[in-house]
């Protein structure tokens, strides 16, 4: 009988991932699109860094960061009583930093392509650089912000070596499905193993079809 | 009164120039900016809304200091009060017509404005309409009512009219006279096109290579000499025939085709395409080319 705790699980840590990563992801991608300093290159590189990383290098260091036997690791566990290695906590935070260029990349992308006059004639009409944000750039770069959402979604619901790394596989705790799929198949069953797979390939197909309807148009062309 | 004195390093795509401009602007006053494109106009322009930095300068604007590198004061474009038109509209997409007007609402203001511009730029039909739906002139007279919610007391224009063809562009200069009258404004406009210099401002700075060259009244700096006339319009020559032993020339005036008879004399320097001015001393036209 198939164990449903893994999917579910898998799926808290996407939602909680993206939704945080969706409030840290549009000042960030805001600083990139428009600063002109300096250190924008070696921000940009860090945020991008994950593309090309081995997961488990993310998940070394980190594992590293936060054990409590290192400065940082204990300074989280004294002052946050948080515990971050093989826990649910720990997982949220290494896949925020794991889909960071999944969704701040496109945003990025969005607003460096809206012209700068938006923002220009919303400042000579009196309105602060939040206002702008929130009511012309914001809204006039939703295909980019529902790619940022939709790739950092899928992209936490398929890590497995930062996971393996830092949350190892604990049931209820960490034990997301990719991880449950290498358990099943290091047991030798294949059927469960192939359930999962399925459930996963399914319902990311099913997502990544929904973007592209939605952003090249086609809902409306056809839907009416 | 609007005192301007404004430097700047400009790097164009012709090389690096030195943009030095001093300028001083009588309240009510429409005043044309002209040259050749990378001359400064914009930059101006840009800097007089604060949305360009010069590398030192001061703008007073009747008793407010907006700007003085001196005395470290730089108001940010939210602060100044100013209407600004830009060459391509800029009008928000994922706003109707009517909320590009209300975004530009003050906290507090009447709302009264929105329906009175609407009015005045005739868009009530089309104020529910997404700016994509609209034709360059219409989205043209959303700006420009856009630009006036707040009643700021100077316009800047910034090329409005240089995507519109012939037609659009005359309804919209009369939208544009109509409004600067109406709400007193002091409307600073950068254009290329002399015919609509003519019709439009009262004086005329030339921009060369970021230095004001010459200032006048656009007769006085479009023609060469002063003509007293009882009419004139500006247009464009689109034909010139012989007729037995004088010359017919037609000229584009606005949508109007006009026919006028001159001497080989006077089209000896004419050319298709040039910009004339036809007016009438006693009963004859005269044509003369401009600038």
């Amino acid at each position: 009988m198939m164990n449903w705790e893994p999917l579910i699980l898998t799926f808290k840590l996407a939602i909680i991932t993206t939704a945080i990563l969706f409030v840290l992801g549009i000042p960030l991608a805001y600083w990139l699109a428009y600063s002109k300093s300096k250190i924008k290159p070696v921000i940009e590189t860090l945020v991008s860094m994950p593309l090309v990383l081995p997961p488990t290098v993310l998940g070394f260091y980190l594992l590293v960061a936060f054990s409590p036997n290192n400065a940082f690791g204990n300074w989280i566990n004294e002052w946050l009583g948080l515990r971050l290695i093989f826990s649910f906590e720990g997982l949220v935070i290494a896949s925020i930093l794991y889909s960071l260029p999944f969704m701040v990349q496109p945003i990025q992308a969005g607003l460096a392509g809206l012209p700068s006059n938006y923002k220009e004639a919303s400042y000579v009409l009196g309105k602060s650089k939040f206002i702008t944000l929130l009511k012309v750039l914001l809204p006039n770069i939703k295909p980019a912000l529902l790619t940022g959402i939709v790739l950092s979604f899928a992209h936490t619901i398929g890590e497995f070596g930062v996971v393996l790394m830092i949350g190892g596989n604990i049931p209820g705790e960490t034990k997301v499905a990719s991880i449950a799929i290498y358990d099943e198949v290091e047991a030798l069953n294949y059927d469960t193993a192939n359930m999962y797979s399925l459930i996963l390939l399914v319902i990311t197909f099913s997502i990544l079809l929904t973007v592209y309807l939605i952003n090249g148009g086609y809902l409306k062309k056809y839907g009416r | 009164m609007i005192q301007l004195s404004l430097h700047k390093q400009l790097h164009t795509a012709k090389g690096t120039i030195s943009l030095d401009i001093e300028l001083a602007l009588e309240p009510g006053q429409f005043v044309t900016l002209y040259g050749e494109s990378g001359a400064g106009k914009t930059s101006t322009l840009r800097m007089l809304a604060g949305l360009l930095s010069p590398d030192h300068g001061k703008i007073k604007v009747n008793e407010n200091v907006w700007l003085d590198t001196d005395a470290k004061i730089n108001r940010k474009p939210q602060k100044r009060k100013i209407g600004f038109v830009f060459q391509d509209y800029a009008l928000f997409p994922n706003m109707t017509v009517r909320e590009n007007l209300e975004y530009a609402l003050t906290k507090n203001q009447d709302t009264d404005i929105i329906d009175e511009l609407i009015a005045i730029v005739a868009l009530g039909e089309l104020q529910y309409q997404k700016p994509d739906r609209l034709s360059g002139g219409q989205q043209q007279r959303v700006a420009l009512a856009r630009a006036l919610v707040q009643r700021p007391e100077i316009l800047l224009l910034d090329e409005p009219l240089s995507a519109l063809d012939t037609k659009m562009r005359i309804a919209l200069q009369d939208y544009i006279l109509k409004l600067h009258k109406q709400y007193n404004l002091t409307t600073i406009l950068v254009s290329h096109n002399i015919g609509e210099i003519l019709k439009l401002s009262d004086t005329v700075y030339i921009l060369e290579n970021g230095s004001i060259t010459k200032s006048g009244t656009p007769t006085a700096i479009f023609t060469s000499h002063q003509m007293s006339a009882k009419f004139r319009f500006t247009g464009e020559v689109i034909a010139i025939q012989p007729e037995d032993v004088v010359y017919m020339v037609t000229v584009l005036i606005g949508t109007n085709v006009v026919k006028i008879i001159a001497q080989e004399s006077e089209i000896q320097d004419l050319t298709i395409g040039d910009t004339v001015v036809v007016a009438s001393k006693a009963f004859n036209p005269v044509i003369q080319k401009v600038l």
